[in-house]
């Protein structure tokens, strides 16, 4: 009595027609997997570098010397120069980056001279570091070397600035990394100022402000986490940005007070010595990308972290 | 800076000297017009002057030589790089062809299977950690999962550290294409009486799909640009490719490893290879930009 009324009741009823979903194992397949790839870096990373960290300890991150040859390794040159390069870029970048950000959300010119800005902007996005490099020591370096010889015999006393002046330099690197991280700052930064809603820019306007009164009181004050945001991201870039740097940066273990002296970053010490490292010094170099991907993902983290508050926070005005 | 409030305060409180006042607030005004005008367009000049550079310096040497023979030992003139160009093209697609799947899998389930699921953010929160890990560090994992593990350098290599890159690209960027369906598709899909599996394959993806292929043509152009990841996994190699278990050249390190060289023919042929990735990479770009735009509302 029961079977014919559940035979003609089932194929109604039943959301899936024909069995379980094998698809969606896939698909969770797939997703573990991605989670498994991050966890295998790490481990991957971690386990060639054990050999480094056991010997090395924290010693290794305020060494100052790296002499593969006598296997002394000490990461501090590397470590300075990664921070000094992105933090100037940083003030380069951040004025122009900004400013652009401002032109492609306000309407100083017509759409096409605003798309042609974004455009370019694009492109700059796009270049391969490489060539980055490549215009950086045909073009930066002339120009650095002149500006530092210049800067030496006007500030002898002052030791950022003080010679002897090189081309492949701290600066040139921090000049080309500017250029390639400007497009981040400007994405982001243009994003949170369209965000920024129009109420809010009218009733500066109705209560007496200009065009620029209404940007530095009302809008770039609204828009500021976003841009917090974007220097943020924009310095996590920087660091483990690679080959324009070391082909610019003069791959120097030496610290040094000067912005003229070549110098070098985690990133490009792991360009140049892996390629013919071996024993202990690939173990320590392992251990120097364990310390930029520890750097740049705490730099990425907190990005993502003001990005999302700022997400929270605009989600009521909006 | 300036409270709007006071100002409007001021303009109505005190009249004296007014019109000079607001004729310095309108200069200022237009100054700082003018100065974002100027800094936005100073953009253009370090952008104009590369891509002047990288065509001036590189047409001389581009004929079709170069893409058929073998690159010049140092000091010598004539050759090409047509195993970098190969090996370039090999890598980007073997890449794709590991990522590619599993990117575009996770994504639709955390858009169709279960988007509010703990699985799905770890998976979404994994997606961005990896876009910020940088380059060299994937060329550093595949250096130590597949370098060492197999002691030698291959285009194996090189490609799985280009597949890690492209992975969070393509399965944030399918995510926001499959966020582009609109719901009636699906919902009609299922009215008509279709399983899940059915809306996905029969609706959902077909209308994603050239969102999806623009996300993977950014990936590709992004990697075959990179260079980071290959310098010490695939290496370089002066021959044709014979196998993905041997060294492999790819333009970038070319690029790279002839940037640098004293020989004046070998710095050009550098210009040359940057004109032909730029291109390369540009055509990727521009074929990303044409596929999404042709996608029907």
């Amino acid at each position: 009595m029961a079977a014919p009324a559940a035979a003609t009741k089932d194929p109604v009823v039943s959301p899936v027609r024909s069995g379980p979903d094998y698809f969606l194992g896939l698909t969770v397949a797939a997703c573990v997997a991605t989670i498994f790839v991050l966890g295998w870096i790490f481990w991957e990373i971690f386990q060639e570098a054990l050999p480094a960290l056991k010997e090395l300890g924290a010693g290794f991150l305020t060494g100052a010397n790296w002499q593969p040859n006598r296997d002394r390794y000490g990461v501090l040159p590397f470590l300075v120069g990664t921070v000094a390069t992105s933090l100037i870029a940083l003030l380069i970048a951040l004025p122009p980056g900004l400013a652009i950000a401002i032109f492609l959300s306000e309407d100083f010119l017509p759409l096409p001279a605003r798309q042609l800005v974004r455009f370019v902007v694009e492109l700059l996005a796009a270049i391969p570091s490489v060539v980055y490099g490549l215009w950086g020591i045909f073009v930066v370096i002339p120009l650095i070397q002149q500006l530092g010889t210049w800067c030496a015999e006007r500030f002898p006393d002052v030791p950022p600035l003080a010679g002897p002046a090189y081309g492949n330099s701290l600066l040139t690197a921090s000049v080309v990394l500017a250029l390639m991280i400007l497009p981040t700052i400007t994405a982001i930064s243009r994003s949170s100022l369209v965000a920024v809603p129009r109420t809010l820019r009218e009733g500066s306007y109705a209560l007496g402000a200009t065009r620029w009164e209404a940007i530095f009181g009302v809008i770039l004050p609204t828009a500021a986490p976003g841009i917090v945001a974007a220097t943020i991201l924009a310095l996590g870039r920087a660091m483990g940005e690679t080959m324009a740097v070391a082909m610019l940066i003069g791959n120097s273990p030496r610290l040094s007070w000067s912005i003229f002296a070549p110098s070098g970053t985690l990133a490009s010490l792991l360009a140049n010595q892996f390629g013919e490292a071996e024993g202990m010094q690939v173990s320590a170099l392992m251990y120097a990308a364990l310390v930029l991907v520890a750097l740049t993902l705490a730099v990425n983290f907190a990005g993502e972290a003001v990005l999302r508050y700022t997400e929270k926070k605009t989600a009521g005005i909006r | 800076m300036d409270n709007p409030i006071s100002h409007a305060g001021d303009f109505f409180g005190d009249n004296s000297p007014e019109s000079t006042k607001i004729l310095g607030r309108s200069l200022l005004d237009r100054a700082l017009t003018a100065l974002c005008i100027a800094l936005s367009f100073l953009a253009l000049v370090p952008l104009g002057s590369i891509l002047y550079l990288v065509v001036k310096n590189g047409w001389p040497l581009l004929d079709w030589s170069v893409f058929t023979q073998l690159p010049p030992a140092a000091g010598m003139t004539g050759g090409g790089f047509g195993n970098a160009v190969v090996g370039t093209l090999a890598m980007v697609g073997l890449a794709l062809a590991i990522s590619a799947p599993p990117a575009v899998l996770a994504a639709v389930y955390i858009c169709e299977y279960h988007p509010k699921s703990r699985l799905s953010d770890a998976v979404r929160f994994t997606a961005k950690l990896l876009t910020g890990v940088p380059s060299i560090i994937c060329g550093v994992f595949a250096f130590a999962a597949v370098v060492l593990a197999t002691g030698k350098f291959s285009a194996l290599a090189g490609a799985v550290a280009l597949a890690v890159l492209m992975l969070p690209t393509i399965l944030l960027t399918s995510e926001q294409a499959l966020l582009g369906v609109q719901k009636a598709y699906r919902e009609a899909s299922y009215g008509l009486g279709a399983t899940r599996f059915q809306t996905i394959f029969r609706v959902v993806l077909p209308d994603a799909m050239p969102a999806i292929m623009t996300g993977i043509m950014l990936a590709v152009a992004r990697a075959a640009g990179e260079t980071a990841p290959l310098v010490f996994t695939a290496l370089f190699s002066q021959f044709w490719m014979g196998s993905l278990m041997e060294p492999t050249a790819s333009l970038s390190v070319l690029i790279y490893n002839f940037s640098t060289m004293p020989f004046e023919h070998q710095v050009k042929m550098a210009w040359t290879a940057s004109l032909v990735l730029v291109l390369l990479v540009t055509a990727s770009n521009v074929t990303a930009q044409l596929v999404f735009s042709k996608r029907h509302v």
